[in-house]
Parts: C-alpha cells; structure tokens; sequence
C-alpha cells in the first residue's frame, strides 16, 4: 500500500461537497468524487478507522 | 507493382506515391507519428510542480509530471528528485535521483520506487483479459551507479510480472517484454487499470521469493526479488528519461513529441495556475466573480482543459492573493474555501476585507513573488 499521511479532515460547509484536510503536511479542499484519488484515500482510512471526518464550522 | 507493395514500400519510407491512390484494411506502422506511447511525460519535459524536491518521506506526485513516488512502509533514506539535463543524444531531461540519507537497514516491509498509472480507457487497445491479449514493449534509457532493479507492471486486479534491469554508469537502453495476459480485464473508465512500478528499495517482505515473471495474482515476496537498494550510500544516484509503453513485441525508437503536446496532456491530471508577476494591480489570475458580502468574494475559475476527474485545489497560501471589487484597491485575502469543484471548473470564495457586496471581483497577487493555485486530478 502507499503511505499518504492525513493528520485532518473537516467538511468546508454544511452541503458536505468539499472536505479541507491536511495531506502529507498540505493542507488541500477535496471533492468529494470516488474517481479522486485524495477522496478514496480518505474513504479508506475513515473505513480503516483511523481518520474521522469533523463536521463544518 | 502490386498496391501491397506500394504500401509497404510507403511504409518503409522508399517511396513516394502521387495522384490519389485508395486503400483499404488495415495500415500497422509504428515509430516516429504514430502516437503509440502510453506513456505520458516520458522525455521528462514537463515539471509543473517543482523541478526538484526530497523524495522518500511520503507517496506522491513530487516534480515531474505523471511520475509518482511509490512507497511502501516507512524508510529512511532520502533522496533529491528532480528534473536534470544529463540525458542520451536526442534527449534534453532525464529525471534524476540522488541519495541524500543512506538507509541501510532496511525493515521487512519498506519499499520505494517511483511509477506512472494509465486509465484504462487508454489501454484498451491490449485486450487485456481476453484471448487476444497482446504483448507490450516497455522501453527507456537509463544510468547511475551500479545497480538491478526491478520495474513491475501491475493491473487493477492485483495481477502482475516483474523484470529485473542491470543499471550501469552509461546510458543504455532497456526493452522489455511484458507477455500478452488473457487473464483480467481493464475497465474502460478513468481510473487506474494499469500502473508500470520502478522500485528502486525493497525489504524482505517483497524480495524472499521467487521473481514472478509471467502474469499471476500478485504474491509479495515474488514482486521484487533481486532489487538492489538506491538507498544503502549517499553516493548513488540514477537517471532514466525516454520511457515507452507500446504495443508489439519490438521497442520502436523514442515517440519525441512537442513540448506543447506533452504539457495538454499532463494538464489533463495536474494544472499549475500562476500569475504572471507579483505586483498585484496588473498580474491577476484569470478568474472574476462578485462580492457576495462586505468580506466574501465568491470567485469562479476554469480550469486549463478539462480534467480527469473533479480535483484537489491547493493554494501556496492565502496570504498570497488578493481580491479587487469596483475601481477599489487589493484587499488581501485572509481566508480561502472551496465551495465546488468538478472536472471543468470550481467556485472558490476567498474571505477579505472592505468589499462592496455586490460588486464584480477578479482575482489577483498579493504582491507575492510565486501565488500558485494548483488543481490535482492525479491517478
């Protein structure tokens, strides 16, 4: 498996479109698109259970 | 002379034909115009990125355009990878790394390498997974220190082959034959249905086997039996430039395409947005919208071509840019958020003070030397 780093990761809104997160050290707005490579890294490590979503401000 | 001959002779480049001649079926050529490479960036031409940047502590896009960092476990060793010109005659970059930290204790579980991923619906053309599968050629130059390493091709269904390739201090040219596989289909979609692996650092787990060499489900102790490590001195180094994936059992020469060519087709994965200088009341970006309220302007951008999939946004920082609404001044932009973003375009609202709301706003720098917006649709 390839190692990529997610230290965060919060809906931007309450649409839950875009999650900021922080990924290897950047922090970056992801769609949510399964065809998006940062998106199903998310999913995997959330399914994983080591990374929760935080719901928008 | 017979029309097949006249053909061939065309083909072959001994004739010229004139008037209007008609043929029908099948015309197989390769080399130079055929655009058979399923590579993408092989020359290394293009670095949106950053021409060069430590590599080893994280798997991902770092400088040249399409190539990934690979990583499995965690090493620690580190390298410089970067876009270099110390290239073969007919070349003008390579991509080069240089080992920085050794790493010479190497856990089970490490490895490193970098690769490049191709969507299936660019790969069709090999019937993969059917009886008419066809047999690809992988070719590409490369030198460094004395060193075997293992470059791997692996589908979507967990099924690969491995090969082993002998690193000298000179340039050489490597083919290498990747069999026909009847075995797993390629999906004809956007996503990733087949990705060619360079490792260049391997622990036990991916090495105590025996090196699978025709197709199989992947078994990790038989991927990479026999790699050499990058990593055990700070003296090694390597470089590889004209990389070729094509179909048949023969490498053609290098398909050199135009610079421009090359960069539409990265930007089909990863656009670098930049402004064009610093100063903020004449480098804006190319991107206008409204002020939504007296601190938001709501800002639409376009992207470059259309993209693979809905991307990533990331910005150098939002300190960089600034907003203009009306005839006023820059307001520095304090905060940035994505509202959308698809494979066409997105809506960015960028958070400033002393906005009319109401009132049309473009996008620019704040006064800073390298604003970038960068959109990754990256396989």
């Amino acid at each position: 498996m390839n190692e990529i780093i997610i230290t965060s990761a919060q809906y931007t809104d309450n649409d839950n479109a875009i999650i900021k997160a922080t990924i290897n050290g950047t922090e970056m707005f992801v769609p949510l698109d399964p065809a998006n490579r940062h998106y199903a890294e998310i999913l995997r490590q959330v399914e994983a259970g080591t990374l929760t979503i935080a719901d928008a401000d | 002379m017979t029309r097949a001959r006249v053909l061939a002779d065309f083909v072959g480049g001994t004739s010229t034909i004139s008037g209007t001649p008609t043929f029908t079926g099948t015309v197989t050529g390769a080399g130079a115009g055929t655009a058979s490479n399923l590579i993408i960036n092989g020359a290394m031409q293009v670095a949106q990125r950053s021409a060069s940047t430590t590599v080893g502590d994280s798997a991902t896009y770092k400088t040249l355009d399409r190539f990934a960092i690979s990583i499995n476990g965690t090493t620690a060793g580190r390298a410089t990878m970067s876009q270099a010109t110390d290239a073969p005659s007919g070349f003008g970059n390579s991509m080069k790394f240089d080992v920085t930290t050794a790493d010479t204790s190497i856990a089970a579980d490490e490895a490193f390498g970098f690769a490049q991923r191709i969507e299936g619906q660019n790969l069709q053309q090999l019937a993969k997974g059917t009886s008419d599968a066809k047999v690809c050629t992988l070719s590409f130059y490369a030198k460094g220190t004395a060193k075997t390493y293992i470059v791997e091709t692996r589908d979507a269904n967990s099924r690969q082959v491995s090969a082993t390739f002998d690193v000298t201090t000179s340039w050489q040219r490597f083919e290498i034959e990747i069999p026909a596989d009847t075995t797993g289909t390629i999906a004809n979609d956007n996503s990733t249905e087949l990705q060619i692996i360079w490792w260049l650092h391997a622990g036990s787990d991916y090495t105590s086997g025996t090196l699978n060499t025709s197709w199989a489900t992947s078994t990790n102790a038989n991927r990479m039996v026999g790699c050499d490590s990058i990593f055990d001195s700070t003296s090694n180094e390597l470089f590889i430039t004209g990389v070729q994936l094509e179909v048949g059992e023969t490498a053609t020469p290098f398909e050199h395409e135009g610079y421009g060519t090359t960069l539409r087709k990265c930007q089909r994965y990863f656009q670098k947005i930049e402004s064009l200088g610093s100063v903020a009341a004449y480098n804006a970006f190319p991107y206008t919208g409204l002020s939504r309220t007296a601190t938001i302007a709501k800002v639409s951008c376009g992207w470059i071509t259309i993209l693979r999939s809905a991307p990533t946004m990331t910005f150098s920082a939002a300190s960089d840019f600034a907003v203009v609404n009306g005839s006023g001044s820059a307001k520095a932009v304090t905060a940035i958020s994505v509202i959308r973003t698809n494979n066409n375009s997105g809506v960015v609202e960028f958070t400033a003070t002393g906005l009319t709301a109401g009132q049309a706003t473009y996008l620019t720098t704040n006064n800073a030397t390298d604003p970038a917006i960068s959109v990754d649709a990256e396989l």
